[in-house]
């Protein structure tokens, strides 16, 4: 018996998308020191569509794998679709989590929402000048 | 390679204390309390079991009450004497904010029931003043309680001069010594100790099991109603396999202290300069004042739990005051105490190194620790912050 499934230590041991997009059209960050769980988001977006997401996470075993999972879920997928991505999708994705760790699963979509807010204003920005 | 770096979460049984249950299992099974052969047999056995630990402790075996072990012990003491204390209109307990659990949940309840109690400071280093303890006894305080060595940073409190201080002005003190039984030379009459709580599993005994030292003529009221077991005291018959694995495991430490104290001081020592080689990395605790085997330390930029089961990975078993291996948002209350701050306290490991470990041990565990903080940190966003200088360093 091991505390998290094997999807879950998949995604810790062998996390996907880690890092950074120095060039990212949108960026994303959430949590804090504090609590102990901090992730941050890079999205690349061209034509509406998600075409490289990184991340950097500060936090628990669950946290990484989170994060992991859900930019795998996202990478190549429309907008339209991101914003659609629940903690529910990214919890089922990793096959559960234990139920005090389901909050990182809420960071992971917070994260992505973050930076898909971040786009928005870029976009707006963009337009008025 | 298995590494198992955790000995102040339990430690392995000890062979001698196997073969003494199994041989009490199978051939003194009798009840203490029947009358026949076979029951004055395991009775025997009993008496013997709590002459070896009293002996050990400096205690009377009539001082010796077998429990279910630390936890058990913990509550009983500070009950009998809140008891008894507020039968003399004495509500007020001194304590300290990084005594176990164990402690502080009995100390909260009572507050519920219209106790006080102060929390004394236990400073940077993890030490109690003794003079700080002085200062809080008032003339209605029914109990000190303080531990003998903390669980998390191993650090050693100046148990004799609290233990000088409490008999001066005849305050019962308690102490939670489930950190110290076993590791620790312990003399319950120098030291003017009135209650002692300490536990088999962590002196290479069985789970379950544990003693309460009670000085003779302090007040001691059972937890557990019943039968006449344990002169009134502790009501249940008794778990004789469990007490005499648990006298067994003992005399094996007891045996060894001095050789293994010199070997483990060692083998820490060598593990804290390690381990100090990490950049942004404290030791917590006094550096000499702590268990032999006892290293705790914070990495900033890193949260513990990641780092526990990188290290799972890598074959070695220890632990962290992280919230996410408490199970609550707050990180140990301890790392708290001496005043790490909640970002910090997030990233700590404690390793708690005992009988089986090697040297080499220690140097795989100190390569792998260097290389797991290396990789958390080279995607920590906090790490990234801290290094671009968007925030400042704590350690």
């Amino acid at each position: 018996m091991a505390l998290y499934s094997e999807k879950v230590m998949d995604h810790f041991l062998h996390p996907r998308n880690v890092g950074v997009i120095e060039d990212a059209d949108a960026v994303g960050e959430v949590g804090n020191a504090k609590c102990g769980d901090i992730m941050k988001m890079y999205l690349k977006i061209r034509d509406g569509i998600v075409v490289d997401v990184k991340f950097e996470t500060f936090g628990c075993g669950s946290a990484i794998a989170s994060s992991s999972m859900a930019t795998e879920m996202i990478k190549g997928k429309p907008l339209s679709e991101v914003r659609k991505l629940t903690n529910q999708a990214v919890t089922e994705a990793l096959d559960g989590l234990p139920a005090h760790k389901i909050h990182c699963s809420v960071l992971a979509e917070e994260a992505i929402h973050s930076a898909l807010e971040d786009y928005e204003r870029r976009q707006a920005g963009a337009e008025t000048t | 390679m298995k590494i198992y770096a955790d000995h102040a979460a339990t430690t392995a049984m000890s062979e001698a204390a196997i073969e003494a249950m199994t041989r009490c299992m199978r051939e003194e099974y009798g009840n203490p309390s029947s009358l026949y052969r076979l029951g004055q047999q395991a009775k025997e056995v009993l008496e013997k079991a709590r002459e070896e630990i009293a002996s050990v402790i400096h205690a009377d075996p009539r001082e010796i009450y077998f429990t279910s072990g630390g936890s058990e012990a913990d509550n009983q003491a500070i009950r009998s004497a809140a008891l008894a204390g507020k039968r003399k209109g004495k509500t007020h307990i001194v304590s300290t904010a990084f005594e176990h659990h164990a402690v502080l949940h009995t100390l909260a309840q009572l507050k519920t029931e219209g106790f006080e109690v102060t929390l004394l400071d236990v400073h940077e280093n993890g030490i109690v003043r003794p003079e700080e303890v002085e200062a809080a006894i008032r003339p209605d305080t029914c109990l000190v309680t303080v531990m003998y060595a903390n669980n998390e940073i191993g650090t050693i409190q100046p148990i004799r001069e609290i233990g000088a201080v409490c008999r001066a002005r005849q305050v019962p003190f308690h102490t939670d010594a489930v950190q110290a039984a076993g590791p620790l030379a312990i003399d319950v009459q120098a030291e003017n100790i009135d209650y002692l709580s300490a536990s088999a599993h962590k002196f290479h005994g069985p789970k379950g099991v544990g003693f309460l030292y009670a000085r003779k003529g302090v007040p001691l009221s059972p937890l557990i109603n019943g039968g006449a077991q344990e002169r009134n005291r502790r009501a249940g018959t008794e778990n004789l396999p469990g007490i005499v694995g648990m006298a067994a495991a003992l005399k094996e430490t007891v045996a060894e202290r001095d050789a293994e104290t010199a070997r483990l001081t060692v083998l820490r020592d060598r593990l804290i300069a390690g381990l100090s080689e990490i950049p942004h990395s404290a030791l917590n605790g006094d550096a000499k004042k702590r268990l032999p085997g006892n290293v705790s330390f914070c990495f900033e930029g890193i949260e513990g739990e990641s780092l526990l089961l990188l290290l799972d990975e890598k074959g070695i078993s220890a632990s962290s005051g992280s919230a996410c291996t408490s199970g609550s948002l707050d990180p140990s209350h301890v790392l708290l105490a001496i005043g790490r701050v909640h970002d910090v306290a997030h990233g700590s490991l404690r390793l708690t190194l005992g009988r089986e470990n090697t040297p080499e041990d220690v140097e795989y565990i100190i390569a792998s620790v260097k290389d797991v903080v290396a990789y958390l940190r080279s995607f920590s966003p906090v790490w990234r912050d801290l290094q671009s200088g968007k925030l400042k360093f704590i350690l």
